[in-house]
């Protein structure tokens, strides 16, 4: 089911038409309103005039995290803070957290286009939704939350957590489609089955899955083991939240991002340069019809390719394909972000010196594992096991309060981490995604 | 001075970790009087007494190792059935408490030895010295 016939399935020339002048009105208010992007601008030698074709977008210097996090809390807002009625912020253990608000037409907006995702996945009015994404400053929960309440469907705000309550909640409530990131939704499977319940026999036709890498695989097994649709669903909070790109069940490859809401962009990495369709590289968005935190031309870091094929599904709205990296060393450990500098500060903490350290990631069964190796220094170092096995705890408890990952610690000899040309490696991924 | 010198080094559980410590410490003429290993899944940390602390430690460092030094007491036990529990009913009484204990090779005499990790090696010395317990200084146990 398409939820937006008449927006999803605009002929590209008539989408084209709205996105160009939805682009000139944003770039002529976040002008006149914010700062930061007059000066921007001015700098770049042009004003909102010079920005004539969606092509002229180019002229117009990128916004990155390092922008966002520069104007903390509130410096990119476009609006009054009494037009502001949501405030959603990343965990922001890195240094500042960015912040985004919404207008009320923003979340009006941001529901409606969650209600589209959840169409995609065959979602109506008759379904129950649970919604296992967590609720707070997250985006994801209530991002789920609003939608489903726009499609008119019926939501479990469930949240994340309390496992085996979850399951007696899907034995007993038989929702029909499921929203978590893809390991908790394959934890949740394993919980049941130890609990004597499977997924098959649940009521489920669709699970709209997000906020962390996965791949064909994957899906492939949620979708045997599960018994249920598995789609790809993809969002931020700087550009919304999620919801602002989804698989439709018809064809499951790529996501259509919502064109009318943003226009993407795909660029070289490296150079800045705007790369033609097709080609991978770094997810750029501009938000069109954001009142509260437009963005023009942030910088996702996410690497993917853009496809503009017809879709057997009706919609007309471009494709990115799968997430298939990341253009900085973020990791996405549980749906959390993490960076090393953010276990190395931890680290400093606790030893007052620069440590060795290396971040290594496997996927454990279904769940995403942290080990932390620390070599060891003479300062940490005891002739007392249990005092080693302390340190061990006390990182990994410092590790969690500080970024919300649980990690497994493993302290090694001195130099036992490789260096590469001096430098440390700080991330083996095993993951196979 | 009634404390024992012994040094200690960090080893992950990596085959033939034990053996370069020992290759490293008879390349360099060190002798080892008494050896203890502690292990976890992860790692284990190897207790020493050398006849040569500094010596060791010096070559141990230069290899790479993380090595701590700690004191210790060397206690003589009665070598008889009761002899061990006798000391370690002393240390009770008094509450003082051993963090790690283990035996010391020795080639001669009726006595055996124990090596001691108290949290309070002071008061550990005196009332084990009150009880009349031998107690070996760390010259002649280097050396014995």
């Amino acid at each position: 089911m398409i939820f937006d016939i008449e927006f999803e399935t605009l002929p590209r020339e008539a989408l084209e038409a709205i996105q160009l002048r939805r682009l000139k009105d944003t770039i002529e208010r976040v002008y006149a309103t914010v700062p930061f992007y007059k000066k921007r601008f001015e700098e770049a030698g042009i004003t909102p005039a010079d920005i004539k074709t969606i092509k002229d977008m180019a002229k117009i210097p990128f916004l990155t995290k390092h922008d966002l996090r520069d104007n903390y809390p509130f410096g990119l807002f476009a609006v009054p803070m009494d037009n502001v009625v949501r405030i959603h912020a990343s965990s922001g253990t890195t240094g500042q957290p960015t912040v985004v608000g919404y207008t009320k037409r923003d979340i009006d907006t941001w529901a409606n286009l969650m209600a589209r995702a959840l169409a995609a996945g065959g979602g109506t009015r008759g379904d129950i939704i649970h919604n296992a994404y967590g609720y707070g400053l997250f985006t994801g929960g209530l991002g789920v939350h609003y939608g489903a309440e726009k499609l008119g469907a019926s939501v479990i705000p469930v949240s994340g957590g309390n496992t085996k309550r979850q399951i007696t909640i899907m034995k007993d409530f038989k929702p029909t489609i499921i929203t978590a990131t893809p390991s908790y939704l394959l934890h949740l499977a394993e919980v049941a089955e130890e609990m004597g319940v499977s997924f098959k026999d649940l009521s489920f036709k669709c699970g709209i899955l997000g906020a962390e890498p996965w791949s064909e695989s994957m899906r492939s097994e949620i979708e045997s083991k599960l018994g249920l649709k598995a789609l790809d669903i993809y969002g931020l909070s700087e550009v919304m939240g999620p919801g602002v790109a989804i698989e439709c069940r018809e064809a499951q490859k790529g996501l259509h991002i919502f064109e009318d809401h943003f226009i993407p962009e795909i660029i070289n990495p490296e150079t800045g340069e705007v790369l033609p369709y097709g080609e991978v590289g770094e997810l750029v968005f501009t938000s069109i019809t954001k009142e509260a935190f437009p963005v023009i031309r942030y910088r996702t870091r996410d690497i993917t390719s853009l496809n503009l094929e017809p879709c057997i599904c009706g919609r007309t709205h471009i494709r990115m394909n799968r997430v298939s990296g990341r253009t900085d060393d973020m990791l996405i450990i549980r749906g959390v972000n993490v960076f090393p500098s953010q276990i190395e500060s931890v680290l400093v903490k606790i030893d007052e010196v620069e440590p060795h350290y290396q971040l290594l990631v496997d996927r454990v069964g279904t769940l995403d594992n942290l080990t932390v190796r620390v070599e060891i220094s003479e300062r940490l170092f005891s002739d007392e096991v249990k005092s080693l096995q302390g340190l061990e705890k006390k990182i990994a408890h410092d590790i969690k309060e500080t970024l919300g990952v649980s990690a497994t610690i493993k302290l090694v000899e001195p130099k036992t981490i490789q260096r590469s040309e001096g430098k440390a490696v700080r991330v083996i991924d095993n993951r196979t995604i | 001075m009634m404390r024992v010198e012994q040094i200690s080094v960090f080893l992950e559980n990596k085959e033939g970790r034990v053996a370069q410590v020992t290759s490293i410490l008879s390349g360099s003429e060190v002798n080892i009087r008494a050896l203890s290993l502690a292990d976890t899944a992860d790692f284990g940390v190897l207790r020493l007494i050398v006849d040569n602390t500094e010596k060791a430690e010096e070559v141990l460092k230069e290899k790479g190792f993380t090595v701590g030094k700690t004191h210790v007491v060397a206690v003589e036990v009665e070598d008889k059935p009761g002899g061990l529990n006798d000391i370690l009913q002393i240390l009770h009484d008094a509450k003082i408490n051993v963090e790690y204990m283990y035996a010391f090779v020795r080639q001669s005499g009726n006595k055996a030895v124990m090596i001691f990790r108290f949290d309070d090696i002071e008061s550990a010395v005196s009332v084990l010295e009150g009880k009349g317990i031998g107690i070996i200084p760390g010259k002649d146990l280097y050396s014995m």
